[in-house]
């Protein structure tokens, strides 16, 4: 049915429009096709970028349009890179990305290779599983609030099912030992099956030939574990933990609908943080500043990690 | 042979089939639960222990799409057989209905920018992505590659800036400024995922229309994008999911015309305190189509999620 909608586009265009388009050379054509694209971006995420970065030497505030704006030099930036209060922030967020990942890796590797093992009815499980990955984080998180309630809550009341603990005895969202990892645990929860799929596209694209040839050599199966499957998936692995990595240093949604912070600042990642700083406090030059430092922050990071990664590639 | 990696035993192939149905009973449970929570009463909801069987009930779909009140006491009760199905659950907690709620707007509003910014998406993304895949573009590598570092800002930074371009051009709270923002966002996927697909479609079905005396517009319109069709839709509904599920702009960027569902459904609140049957309602309702669309895609997901980076 498309196929027939884009014939009908086709035959609908007018002759005019159509003749003139069709006269184009290669390179002409080519220009016309990408320049949209590169116009929309650079309108809509480069020019912003580059106002970021002027606003970031500045003191401007947007809820006080008339004042003067001062150039201010590197002040915002000395200022942000010695509060402590940021620097907490930035522990938040390390704490976050470092635990979600390695749970995330650990659980996704297994499961892709236990699914890898072609029991019966792997194709549908595997659907099943993916699915809070493409679900929305924000609706999502603030449904796992009430999950979390203590008492009433399906987790409280399934954990002290399983270790007999008081339900209302604990509080994941407003214990200041278990927030930290009511965020982790979420977050696992949705995009493990994304480290999954990536790893079982990994374990896939191991040709059997390699195993058999190991077995011939009478290699342990503890060994050929070691020596081939884990080096093959390791670039697929790599791979998962740079995309999540980027997207959980971003992390906004699903915390501030989760546990908007609290208790105190211990679950504020950057991203919170940032969006107080600009939207509450209206600060918009420092949290200018405080963005440009995130961006660096993560391009520096993921640019280092790409090196590594293509590095193991190529062994 | 005791042991083989490439065809497990019988033994084997049960044991991890088990495991796994495991970890998706577990993973399952709190998307199962938010759909039971949506037909729930309210007491019901809050039961101790967790109520896993109950009478199901439209409450929360009713109070989802209304605003009530309490009737006030002095009232004359009403004849129950002149109101309506939905009318009667209200009158039955002593509430009245009195006018619909923003969520169906609210909804609209998502479905309005999803699909807006998905076909504009679409629109520029097969042309950009058919010119990097077959024409010699100066610079492609690192337009690619600027392409793709477009994802790597934190929305919020981006969004600071845009809220103040916004402002000025009295873009917040508009379609028209959610959905050429949705469509920025999503271009950079849009142009990976079908220039990896153009990529796969053989260059010789255009050469042999081009000696047939086709020219470049109309051998991309009749041979290419016939052949790139499955590669276009999977891309469309990979767009149109992430719109859906944005939340960090449209918090930001809008809060009443243009405002979308995610950031609406955690508002919801009842006459008295937060009415989580008619929260998981507006979940249930916002969640089931991009389950349905998961389901379909299953074979594109893994190019989807990664870029195009991997192909199975």
């Amino acid at each position: 049915m498309l196929r027939l909608f884009v014939d009908k586009i086709a035959q609908k265009t007018p002759v005019g429009v159509s003749k003139h388009v069709q006269g184009l050379s290669d390179k002409k054509l080519a220009w016309l096709f990408v320049s949209p694209t590169i116009i929309l971006l650079l309108a809509i995420n480069i020019f912003p970028l580059i106002w970021t970065i002027y606003l970031s030497f500045t003191d401007y505030r947007v809820n006080r349009p008339n004042r003067d704006v001062k150039w201010v030099d590197l002040r915002n930036y000395e200022r942000i890179l010695t509060d402590s209060d940021i620097w907490q922030t930035m522990q938040a967020t390390a704490h976050f990305l470092v635990s979600t990942l390695v749970l995330q890796v650990l659980l996704g590797f297994t499961l892709a290779f236990l699914i890898n093992k072609k029991f019966k009815g792997n194709d549908l499980l595997t659907t099943l599983i993916v699915l809070p990955m493409m679900l929305s984080p924000a609706v999502v998180g603030n449904f796992w609030t009430f999950l979390y309630q203590p008492q009433i809550g399906l987790f409280n009341y399934v954990i002290s099912f399983l270790s007999g603990v008081d339900p209302s005895s604990f509080s994941m969202i407003g214990d200041v030992h278990l927030a930290p990892w009511a965020i982790v645990i979420v977050d696992t929860w949705m995009w493990t099956p994304f480290v999954m799929l990536i790893c079982l596209a990994g374990l896939r694209s191991i040709p059997d030939s390699i195993y058999e040839a190991a077995e011939c050599d009478r290699a342990s199966q503890w060994r050929q574990f070691w020596t081939i499957t884990i080096p093959m998936v390791l670039p697929f692995l790599m791979l998962a933990v740079l995309f999540r990595g980027i997207e959980n240093f971003k992390m906004f949604d699903l915390v501030v609908q989760l546990t908007g912070g609290g208790p105190g600042s211990l679950t504020t990642l950057s991203s919170i943080d940032l969006k107080r700083e600009a939207f509450e406090k209206w600060k918009t030059g420092y949290s200018s500043a405080y963005a440009v430092i995130l961006f660096v922050t993560v391009f520096g990071l993921a640019s280092i990690y790409v090196k590594a990664l293509n590095k193991v590639k190529d062994r | 042979m005791s042991y083989s990696v490439t065809a497990p035993s019988s033994r084997t192939k049960l044991l991890s089939g088990l495991l796994v149905s495991l970890y998706a009973l577990v993973t399952l449970a709190p998307l199962l639960w938010i759909i039971a929570t949506g037909f729930k009463s309210g007491q019901d909801s809050i039961h101790y222990p967790p109520k896993v069987l109950f009478e199901p009930t439209m409450e929360g779909y009713v109070n989802l799409f209304t605003t009530r009140t309490r009737i006030p006491s002095d009232a004359q009760p009403r004849d129950p057989e002149s109101l309506s199905w939905y009318e009667q659950i209200v009158n039955d907690k002593g509430e009245m209905i009195a006018g619909p709620s923003k969520y169906g707007e609210r909804f609209l509003n998502s479905t309005v920018i999803g699909f807006g910014s998905t076909a504009l998406c679409m629109l520029l993304g097969t042309m950009a992505a058919y010119a990097f895949s077959r024409f010699k573009v100066p610079l492609k590598e690192d337009l690619l590659f600027f392409i793709l570092s477009t994802r790597m800002m934190p929305p919020i930074a981006v969004a600071i800036p845009i809220f103040l371009m916004f402002k000025n051009l009295g873009l917040n709270d508009t379609y028209f400024g959610m959905i050429m923002l949705y469509t920025a966002v999503n271009l950079s996927l849009s142009v990976w995922l079908l220039k990896g697909f153009m990529d796969e479609i053989p260059v010789e079905y255009e050469e042999a229309a081009l000696i047939d005396g086709y020219t470049r517009f109309e051998a991309f319109i009749k041979v290419v994008l016939p052949q790139a069709i499955t590669g276009i839709a999977s891309t469309a509904i990979f767009c149109l999911i992430f719109a859906w599920n944005e939340y960090a702009f449209a918090v930001l960027l809008t809060s009443g015309d243009a405002q979308t569902a995610p950031p609406f459904i955690p508002t919801i609140i009842g006459v008295s305190g937060k009415d989580w049957p008619a929260v998981a309602a507006g979940a249930t309702l916002f969640l089931v189509p991009v389950m349905v669309f998961t389901v379909l895609l299953r074979k594109h997901l893994l190019r989807g999620i990664t870029f195009g980076a991997v192909r199975k």
